[in-house]
């Protein structure tokens, strides 16, 4: 939003002022007009889309998000049981820095960024959601071990507490390195604790309980702004594409890691937004994302193409030359 | 079982792909950097995690070509002359295990695929399981000298 517009209070912040802030807060804003865009299960995968250019930064949606979830955060048993080797395995606590909202932590799983760029000779105060993307082929789902991060059908992707060992696997595969670990918590407990395993991971589930409910997740229905628009992907991704042809804006999300579940349009471009935001732990890049799982579903096609080669060289009597027997016959106790 | 029926080179491409098929399959734990794998001269790529995932891919092929090749070559030839032992028997049960799991693995990975958490985590566990249960029939085999999975009639 340009930065000259970006004082205007928005109708929850003047209703607040007035003291019947309460009142609203029974009538979530934009509710009604919410109601409308609540998803159905038989809509698929869902996005969710971000109009930036509307972001007040009012942090109502880190707040809901915050509350919407609380039932979730992890209680750690402390003290933390040693681990092995203690240089390397290190404890991480967030217990006791609860309240912090600069950045994504265990108790935090959306947080704001700010950004303030100069475009086409105007200056810009861009307000940024960020939270996990909710990748189409996440990462951190195909690639942890033990099948404790999984997308759901409607698309987001959940990271199961009970399973989880916190080996933090999915924050390194992940291209923003979006979960974030909690000591003392979770099956590693009751495992070796010593040995493997540290915590839990914990990031945004998109308010699946809600979903789950037929209701918005709680940062969409809490935004007094109607920054986010929740639907069907290919719907959000057609207004993603009319918004931004609108505002003449820039898009985020729809190319990144091969496509995600959450896309950005702005009205000035992503890389300037980039340079601008605070960046580091917890604090997501806005860089360009190349789909990090495109070689193993290109080696997928090898996978599938080696045993039918095996097939076809044995039935073309390759096989039958390559496998004639050496005659030597000398050992072969080891053989498998 | 003292003579090989089948040519060395198939032991070797075997015995090569499950045992990198193993090491990197152990990988895909967080334990490289945990452990200081990655500090050894020549191992810091254990520290990769989607290296490390695309080698337990290309390994995975060089398997299933192996596999299908001497299966192949079972059907239209070796049955008559050769007979699975009983350890060979199971571990040939308990590889199509694997093979199958780890298929199921790779189905799971691909874009537009998404399958019910409950099956995803079972596919990761059967697999696991059944990996870490040729490495011991392997070990067992290898004890008692029986380690071919396939003698002369």
């Amino acid at each position: 939003m340009k930065k000259k517009t970006n004082t205007g209070f928005s109708r929850r912040r003047f209703l607040k002022t007035l003291g019947i802030g309460s009142a609203v807060a029974l009538v979530p804003g934009g509710a009604v007009a919410a109601q409308e865009r609540v998803p159905k299960p038989s809509d698929g995968e869902l996005a969710t889309l971000l109009d930036l250019s509307k972001c007040i930064g009012c942090g109502e949606c880190v707040s809901a998000c915050r509350e919407s979830n609380a039932g979730k955060f992890p209680e750690p048993e402390k003290p933390f049981p040693p681990m092995l080797p203690s240089r390397r395995a290190k404890p991480e606590d967030w217990s006791n820095k609860r309240d912090v909202e600069d950045r994504l932590t265990p108790y935090n799983w959306l947080t704001l960024q700010t950004a303030e760029v100069e475009y086409n000779g105007e200056e810009y105060e861009i307000h940024i959601p960020r939270r996990c993307m909710h990748c189409q082929n996440p990462p951190c789902a195909n690639m942890c071990p033990f099948g404790a991060a999984n997308k759901q059908r409607n698309g987001l992707t959940i990271i199961s507490d009970s399973l989880c060992l916190g080996g933090a696997k999915c924050r390194t595969v992940c291209p923003w390195h979006i979960p974030q670990r909690q000591s003392g918590v979770g099956l590693y407990l009751d495992l070796m604790p010593r040995l493997a395993g540290n915590g839990v991971m914990y990031k945004c589930d998109r308010c699946y309980q809600l979903l789950d409910k037929g209701e918005l997740p709680a940062c969409i229905s809490a935004c007094p702004e109607d920054v986010q628009t929740i639907g069907p992907r290919h719907e959000i991704v057609t207004k993603a594409k009319a918004l931004a042809r609108e505002m003449n804006g820039f898009i985020y999300g729809l190319e990144e890691n091969g496509g995600t579940n959450t896309i950005y349009v702005s009205p000035v471009p992503f890389e300037l937004l980039d340079r601008s935001v605070e960046k580091g732990k917890g604090k997501p890049h806005l860089k360009k994302v190349k789909d990090v799982m495109a070689d193993e579903t290109n080696l997928a096609a090898a996978a599938l193409v080696a045993p039918i080669a095996g097939v076809t060289a044995g039935l073309l009597g390759l096989g039958a030359k390559l496998l004639k027997n050496d005659s030597g016959d000398t050992g072969g106790d080891h053989e498998s | 079982m003292k003579a090989r029926p089948y040519p060395r080179w198939v032991s070797r491409v075997f015995i090569f792909a499950t045992t990198m098929l193993a090491f990197t399959g152990l990988l895909q734990m967080p334990l490289a950097k945990r452990y200081y794998l990655t500090e050894l001269p020549g191992m810091a790529w254990t520290g990769d995690f989607f290296l490390v995932h695309k080698l337990h891919y290309m390994l995975a092929a060089l398997l299933l070509f192996i596999t299908a090749l001497v299966v192949i070559h079972w059907v239209i030839d070796w049955h008559d002359s050769l007979r699975l032992t009983t350890l060979g028997r199971v571990r040939a049960g308990v590889l199509a295990g694997v093979v199958i799991s780890g298929g199921l693995r790779v189905y799971r990975n691909m874009p537009d695929i998404t399958l019910d958490p409950m099956v995803i985590v079972t596919i990761e566990w059967v697999h696991m399981t059944l990996a870490t249960t040729l490495g011991v029939l392997a070990l067992i085999a290898l004890v008692r000298k029986s380690s071919a999975y396939a003698v002369r009639k």
